[in-house]
Parts: structure tokens; sequence; C-alpha cells
């Protein structure tokens, strides 16, 4: 996937839907939204916004408080985010960025963009337990190096438990992401 | 437990058994050399972090599943990768604190007939050596001196941060890492960004910046002479040692620094042979190092 093109920024702004920061804040994670002053201390110390010409934190929040609703949810800078968490711990307004970001991309997935790499880690943790299948040959390797073998997944009690979040029906995408 | 037995579950995760062996191998040494227990977790499932920006929920669920089986068997935790620590030990710490939202995730552990009850603890691997096992112990431990060996650290963010939670050392500026590496006789040198993430998290997003990010460590700890690099993660191992190699192409340059686990790094001043601490599964070759340090 490529970063965003210079066509988002060049958009028009349109507000979609000014209550949107209100019903953020609700969400844990993002309460402090609303306190975010835009000094700027996120993007300045962000390692991803040093090499990224598009990924900049205090701009998703400030458009967040803004209501720029689809642009934000749509943009797939928002998956730039390393969750390094260097902006939530050096934020001078405690707004917790790294979990602004992660309520919005978790709203995003509702919306249904969801990058495929979360999707082949979910089917493997899903299907066996471990985000990354671990091949038949690093198992066997496992034996003759005298390791004790892997600790088993539950499928079925994991099943069980996507169930009751509805967890799989996130992972359908349904809509294009911005590029 | 006995008196002083130190006793854990030890939590692997994904990429150790997936790809980074050596990290695993090195560390069930060395804690075998320094008395510590390790015993394997009866059921296991990813901690939850990877699917975090998919759906909180179902992180807090996938931990909470782990913490529950632990505390089944009344055993602590020790995680190796940063990643794993980070987050059980945040989880464990939300629900320990918040009861409405352990009433909610125990009523769908229900489903397993688990329950949270908030009576173990989560540790990264360096937090037991530095906490646990202590420095006195491990310098006492000691068979041969590193004395001479210049190195660098990487600690990796989750072990760090966010501050709230993890909060055993100084974000910023890590001590912790290198007292541990200084025991072993062996310099750790300071260096510009210490801190800065390895850029492994948006690796499946994004196929430059990563690269950019590691290389940008590896230049900095170049330029203060170190001769290794010492880390605690896997995320972060396979940036700066498995993609060393990809790094120099992209970049047309050479930084030939030997990536080595902190486990593999105590166990050469712990006796043990490079063998048995699977230095061999390196790509950048520690060759020069061992030499001078007489193996």
């Amino acid at each position: 996937m490529l970063e965003a093109t210079k066509t988002e920024q060049k958009a028009v702004l349109k507000i979609t839907y000014p209550k949107f920061k209100y019903e953020i804040s609700k969400i844990p994670g993002a309460e402090k939204i609303m306190l975010c002053f835009q000094c700027g201390t996120c993007t300045s110390d962000c390692p991803v916004a040093r090499f990224s010409g598009v990924y900049r934190p205090r701009q998703i929040i400030r458009m967040t408080q803004l209501g720029l609703k689809e642009r934000v949810l749509k943009s797939e800078t928002l998956w730039l985010c390393a969750s390094c968490f260097t902006c939530t711990d050096n934020c001078p307004q405690d707004v917790k960025v790294a979990d602004v970001i992660r309520v919005l991309k978790n709203l995003a997935v509702k919306e249904g963009y969801v990058p495929p790499v979360f999707k082949v880690l979910a089917s493997g943790i899903l299907d066996t337990g471990y985000a990354y299948r671990i091949p038949e040959m690093r198992i066997k390797k496992r034996e003759e190096l005298g390791l004790p073998p892997l600790p088993k997944g539950n499928p079925q009690s994991l099943a069980k438990l996507a169930e009751r979040i509805d967890f799989k029906k996130l992972l359908e995408a349904k809509s294009e992401q911005n590029g | 437990m006995a008196e002083g037995e130190l006793k854990y579950f030890i939590f692997l995760g994904c990429a150790i058994p997936y790809r980074v062996s050596a990290y695993e191998i090195s560390t069930r040494k060395v804690m075998e050399k320094l008395g510590v227990k390790l015993e394997e977790m009866p059921e296991f499932n990813c901690c939850g972090l990877p699917m975090d920006p998919v759906s909180h929920e179902m992180m807090v669920l996938l931990a909470a599943r782990n913490l529950c089986i632990a505390e089944e068997k009344n055993m602590s935790i020790i995680a190796l990768c940063p990643g794993c620590a980070g987050t059980l030990n945040k989880v464990n710490i939300m629900l320990k604190n918040d009861k409405k939202l352990r009433e909610e995730i125990n009523e769908y552990l229900k489903l397993d007939d688990l329950e949270f009850k908030g009576t173990i603890e989560v540790k990264h691997l360096i937090q037991v050596l530095n906490d646990d096992v202590g420095l006195e112990k491990i310098r006492g431990a000691v068979k041969k001196s590193l004395k001479g060996l210049k190195v660098a650290e990487h600690n990796g963010c989750h072990v760090l941060r966010p501050k709230e939670y993890m909060g055993f050392d100084d974000p910023e500026d890590p001590k912790v890492l290198k007292a541990l590496i200084e025991v072993t006789g062996a310099e750790c040198l300071d260096y510009v960004d210490e801190a800065q993430c390895c850029g492994a998290p948006t690796a499946g997003i994004n196929d430059k910046i990563p690269l950019q990010l590691s290389r940008e460590k590896l230049t900095n700890i170049r330029d203060v002479g170190a001769q290794a690099l010492i880390t605690i993660c896997p995320f972060c191992h396979m940036m700066f040692e498995t993609n060393q190699m990809r790094i120099e192409r992209m970049f047309n340059e050479k930084f030939g620094i030997p990536t080595i686990h902190y486990p593999q790094l105590l166990g050469l001043a712990l006796g043990l042979s490079p063998e048995e601490l699977a230095l061999d599964e390196l790509r950048v070759k520690p060759t020069e190092q061992l030499k001078q340090i007489g193996m």
C-alpha cells in the first residue's frame, strides 16, 4: 500500500459530522481529545512523521475535532501509526494521542476500511491461536533442538468469543480506502 | 513456591516461534544458569496486540484469556516480546483497576469457564532479570567478562511505553538494559535517539518507512563505534538483523553490525558457548567480536 497522495491534502474542507468529536470522546482512550490545543508535540516527536510526507498525528486530531469524519476514517495515513506511544507519553495535555488513533482505526474498521494484513493476522489467531501460522518445519526443528512443544491454541473457544463480539463481521471490508 | 524460588510461565508470543528461535533458545539457557524455572503455558493465544487496531475489545479478550489461564495455575508470566509484555501487563492493570471493565470482560470469559481475578503479574525478561534475579546475582554468576567489547542497546517501544503502564524505566533515557549489559563487562555506548522506534509495526502497511527508521538507527549506532547492537524484541531484531542486508542494498551502504539478543550476550558472560546460544543463527556474523573476547 502506498502513502496517501497529494489530492487528499487538496480536498475541499467539508465538515460532514460536526458532532464527531463528542462521539469520539465517549470511547475509552479518546476521552481527552478536546484538550488538544494543536501544539504539535505529537507530530514533532513522531518517528513515522520524520519519514512520511503525510502522516501527521496533530492533523488527525484536528480533523477529528473539526468533524471531518469521512476523511479521517477513509484515510490510509491513519494506519501508518506505529503505536510506539511516544506521542502519548509526551503530550502536555495528556490527550493519549496513540489511543485516539487506535479508537479511530477501530471506527474505520467498523465502516469497512481494513488493511489486508489484519485479516491475515486475525485468521491466523482464530485458526491456530498464533498470529503467524508456524510452519511444520519450525515445529520439527523445535523437537530437534530439544525445545518444548509449543502450547496449543484453542480455536473453539476463540471462535465463541469472536462470535459474541461480532469480530468476524468487522473483517469483511465493505468499502474502498482512499489513496 | 519455595522461598526464593523464581518460577514463571514463559510467554513466547507469535513472532519468536515463527522466526526468532535463537532468542528463545538463549533465554532458556540463561535462565537455567540463573536458577529461574520456566514452565510452558498450558494453552496459548496471541497476546492481542496485533488486533488492537481492528478491535480493542478483541485485544482485551485475547490478553485476558492468557492472564486467566496463568491465574488458574497461580503463575506469573515472563514475556520475551515487549509487545506481549506491554499488552498483557496493560490489560492486567486495566482489569485490576477498572471494576466495570472487569465485569464486562468476565461476562464474555464465562463462555470459557474463565474468570479474571487479578492474582498474577506480567513482566518482560529484562524486568525479571533486573528486579527479581537482580544485578548482584547476575554479576556473581559471570564467568567470563566481556570487557573491551563496545555495544549499543535498543529496547523496543512497548517495554518502555506507555509509561503509565510499563513505568519501570525512563522511556526517554532507558537505563535497565544498559545496566544489564554492563554487568557482563561490555561497555554500552550512548547514541542519538536511543529510544526511537525501529519501524517494525508499520511493516505491513508501508514498505519504505520501517526500513528508513531502522537505517537511521543503524547509522547512529555505527557513528559511535558500537561493535554490536543488543536487542530484547523479536520484531526489532528482525528489522536490524534479518533486514540489515536489505537495508544495505536499498541505501547502498554497509553496516555489518551484528545484532545480538540480550540473553545471547549474557550467556557468553555466564560461560555458555556460542553454539549453545544459537549465535550461528545470526545473518550478520559476530565473528570478529567473538574472537576479541577469546571465542
